[in-house]
């Protein structure tokens, strides 16, 4: 009797174990009241504790993440290409954007004193990724109740006439 | 100790039913399954990889196209064609609208049967694919940019429009015939007087080649048999159009018995490059005709419909040279023609055997007038001599022939159910392939052209049954793919499909990727009714119509609060989306409206009306999970009584 019992005990063993071995694999990942290995994220909600809100912070040398890398802004505001950044603006971010009070994203108004010619551009055409991986970008993003930055497909061009306009606020 | 046993024993039986379940999987597949062979592998695209072709199914009676992968078998769209669909709205919203009507007003359904891809010098050239619809007779092109029905063009003195929409080399011409014949032209006539007096229309319908545009070239008036399926000659044969025939007996009646009594129907061989000559010096007769042309502006997102009211229709006998008749056994169903041009298969679906005949015998047997005769004044041309020969035996009931491009033609078999490759020149059976059930055509992709890309052949099946999960009575079509690269044909993949397909278009997809447009620029939006600026937003009254200029953008309308409508107002919401990214369209529902929904593409403008008949506020919203304040996306209009005074105001926020 005992040698059946043994038998039969060995059997199910292997055979339970038989074609499991990647499954045991698994469940040993899977184990709950685990705790999370650190990650880098929770480094870097430290820049909450701070009472500034993000969009309100200074930071005039951030320039953020994309095609722009350089731009020396001349002294003259170019008054012509700055009209035509109005126009782009009134049919392509107006509809998030009014120039001077906070709506579905923030005001323009007085945003060179703020931040980057750089950044800006690039948050303009490069959305995406700004709101990926650039600290400031993902900051804002959580301030504006991650209503999401969309990407408009301005050209560069289209997006330095725009620049321009911000000027003239 | 018993129970100890008992639970041992139970173990071992969980054991052995969890182990590895191959013998459950070889039961299920029947003996074809992936498991012994690499076929599970063939037709695997990693998550995240694209499919090597696109594959368009019609519909059928769902009257629209699918579209698939191959080889993995996945749906990526229904093409909404000749049917309204709620999903996006076609059909239903003011813009539209005028792709439906006909001559018979409004028709929002039809049975969608035959694609076929426009070409360039016998090649598949992707710009656009066409599909007739059987019913209510017209041929839709559809843009392969945006993936969207752009025209749709009704048929006169057509009825039953099945020997359609095949495309000639360069796509000159998108040719459909008529499956049943009418009076040309209608009126009150005693059925019993069919033979005689009933005309066959076929329709030359020209192609513009910077605009995709359609017209009616010329209708060629043949005598009232049935015109079945038919397709362009090709390379050598190009400037013909072959169509098989079935109830050369003219029966009107009991027709599965009185249309089966000839022992040869034919094939009409057309020389349409010879009528094209006649027509362009003046020859043929017009006539009064009532048709609707529709047509979709992609800068406007605007359909337009007019009314044509003339037709030149072209008598066979009064243009030496052009039409003929090939004796062919049986009822033949597909009529199909090999990438060389040479042979015209006619799957004459009553017989036991296939018959194949010769261009070059053709052309020779008119050039010596071998004549057998002729019917209603057009010569019949003796079988013998225009004969290539015959697949003798291979299945039963052929319905349609594909080719490779490397010698062999598959034809599908509905009453055996199987798939049958063989040889073009020595007609010998090579391979032979059960499907399940009932196949109807099948599709090479390129199989129309030239050049066929002779890598997969699906088998588009009528009958399901066990195939699949039972799902009530109806169940969708089961699809088959095989391997045809190598001798013998393998079966890799069954998929469903949506409708019934009755045949497919594929192409490769590098052909058509690249080209696909992922957003409307709002700067080419020239709708009449479009709201470019935000700030151009409004309201609008005249009489009792209300026009709201609503925009679109993640994630709010403007404006969301609307008062001042009435209980009985006509309102017109005419929503512009801003966004300017792929893959960002904004959905609008109304509640209580009482036709569909609104999916609007970036830059597109669309109108959806609505009669409130209750007093009330009113809510609407975005049905497109566009961001994460989605559910945010919704606005209010507030409905007062008929008589009351109150004036049209709108706002978005506190301004």
């Amino acid at each position: 009797m005992k040698i059946i019992m043994k038998s039969l005990a060995a059997i199910a063993i292997v055979t339970l174990i038989s074609c499991g071995g990647k499954e045991e694999k698994k469940s040993n990942d899977i184990q709950i009241g685990q705790k999370p290995a650190a990650t880098e994220a929770s480094t870097e909600t430290t820049n909450a504790s701070s009472d500034v809100k993000p969009s309100e912070s200074v930071d005039l040398t951030n320039k953020g993440i994309g095609p722009i890398k350089n731009l020396e802004l001349p002294a003259e505001i170019d008054q012509a290409m700055a009209a035509k950044g109005m126009e782009v603006y009134k049919t392509k971010c107006m509809a998030c954007h009014k120039p001077d009070k906070k709506f579905i994203g923030p005001a323009p108004t007085g945003i060179l004193e703020r931040r980057t010619p750089e950044w800006i551009m690039n948050m303009i055409l490069n959305p995406e990724e700004m709101t990926k991986n650039d600290p400031l970008a993902k900051a804002l993003l959580i301030e504006f109740n991650g209503s999401p930055m969309a990407n408009q497909n301005l050209t560069e061009e289209e997006a330095r006439q725009v620049l321009e306009y911000f000027r003239t606020l | 100790m018993k129970k100890a046993i008992n639970i041992l024993v139970s173990l071992v039986m969980v054991a052995g039913l969890v182990s590895c379940n191959n013998g459950e999987n070889k039961k299920g597949s029947k003996g074809q399954g992936g498991l012994a062979t690499n076929a599970a592998e063939k037709v695997y695209v990693a998550p995240g990889e694209h499919d090597e072709y696109y594959a368009f199914f019609s519909g059928g009676y769902s009257g629209n196209l699918t579209v698939y992968g191959l080889p993995s078998g996945r749906m990526f769209k229904e093409i909404p064609v000749f049917s309204q669909f709620p999903t996006s709205g076609y059909g239903y919203s003011e813009e539209t609208k005028p792709m439906f009507n006909t001559s018979f007003g409004f028709v929002p359904w039809d049975d969608s049967h035959h694609p076929d891809i426009s070409q360039t010098g016998g090649k598949l050239d992707g710009r656009w694919i066409f599909i007739n619809g059987n019913n209510t007779p017209r041929i839709a092109r559809i843009d392969l940019e945006t993936f969207e029905t752009v025209e749709i063009i009704e048929l006169p003195n057509s009825a039953g429009n099945h020997s359609s929409s095949f495309i000639t080399e360069n796509t000159e011409y998108v040719v459909a015939g008529t499956r049943f014949s009418v009076p040309v032209p209608q009126r009150d006539m005693p059925i019993k007087d069919y033979k005689g007096n009933f005309k066959g229309a076929l329709s030359f319908i020209s192609v513009d080649q910077e605009t995709g545009r359609m017209g009616i070239k010329f209708q060629l008036m043949m005598p009232g048999f049935n015109y079945d399926l038919s397709h362009p000659g090709r390379d050598k044969s190009h400037g013909w159009f072959f169509f098989t025939t079935y109830n050369t007996e003219e029966a009107n009646t009991l027709m599965e018995v009185n249309s089966s009594q000839n022992d040869k129907d034919f094939i009409a061989a057309v020389n349409w490059k010879v009528i094209e000559d006649y027509v362009n010096n003046g020859g043929g007769t017009k006539m009064p005709a009532n048709y609707a042309h529709n047509v979709y502006d992609h800068d406007t997102h605007l359909a337009t419909s007019t009314m044509e009211k003339e037709v030149l229709t072209v008598d066979p006998t009064k243009v030496p040279g052009a039409v003929f008749f090939l004796p062919t056994p049986k009822s033949p169903h597909g009529c199909d023609v090999d990438p060389t041009g040479e042979y015209i298969i006619g799957n004459g679906k009553l017989s036991a055997d296939l018959t194949v005949h010769s261009f070059t015998k053709m052309l020779d047997a008119i050039e010596n007038k071998k004549f057998d005769g002729e019917a209603y004044g057009i010569p019949i041309l003796k079988f013998e001599d225009v004969l290539a020969g015959t697949v003798k035996q291979p299945g039963l009931g052929p319905l349609h022939t594909e080719f490779d491009g490397k010698g062999n033609a598959y034809t599908t078999f509905f009453i055996s159910s199987e798939v049958v490759k063989w040889k073009l020149g020595t007609w010998e059976v090579l391979d032979r392939q059960p499907v399940f059930y009932s196949v109807g055509h099948g599709m090479i992709p390129g199989g129309n052209s030239r050049e066929p890309f002779g890598k997969y052949f699906v088998a588009m099946n009528k009958i399901t049954k066990d195939r699949y999960l039972p799902t009530g009575p109806e169940l969708e079509h089961s699809a088959q793919l095989f391997d045809i690269s190598g001798d013998k044909m393998e079966l890799l993949l069954d998929f469903p499909t949506h409708g019934e397909p009755h045949y497919a278009a594929g192409i490769r997809a590098d052909i058509l990727k690249k080209n696909s447009k992922q957003f409307y620029k709002l700067a080419d939006n020239k709708n009449p009714y479009a709201t470019l600026s935000e700030a151009d937003a409004r309201v609008e009254r005249k009489g009792n119509e209300v026009h709201i200029y609503m925009t679109t953008i993640r994630s709010h309308f403007t404006p969301d609060n609307i008062e001042g409508v009435k209980v009985g107002d006509k309102v017109f919401f005419h929503i512009t989306n801003h966004e300017q990214d792929f893959d960002v369209p904004h959905g609008f529902a109304m509640i209580g409206a009482n036709n569909a929904e609104l999916l609007i593409m970036p830059g597109q403008t669309k109108t959806l009306v609505w009669e409130p008949k209750q007093v009330g506020v009113w809510p609407f919203y975005c049905t497109d999970f566009c961001s994460a304040l989605h559910q945010e996306m919704q606005g209010y209009v507030r409905v007062s009584p008929a008589n009351s005074n109150m004036e049209l105001s709108w706002s978005l926020g506190e301004d």
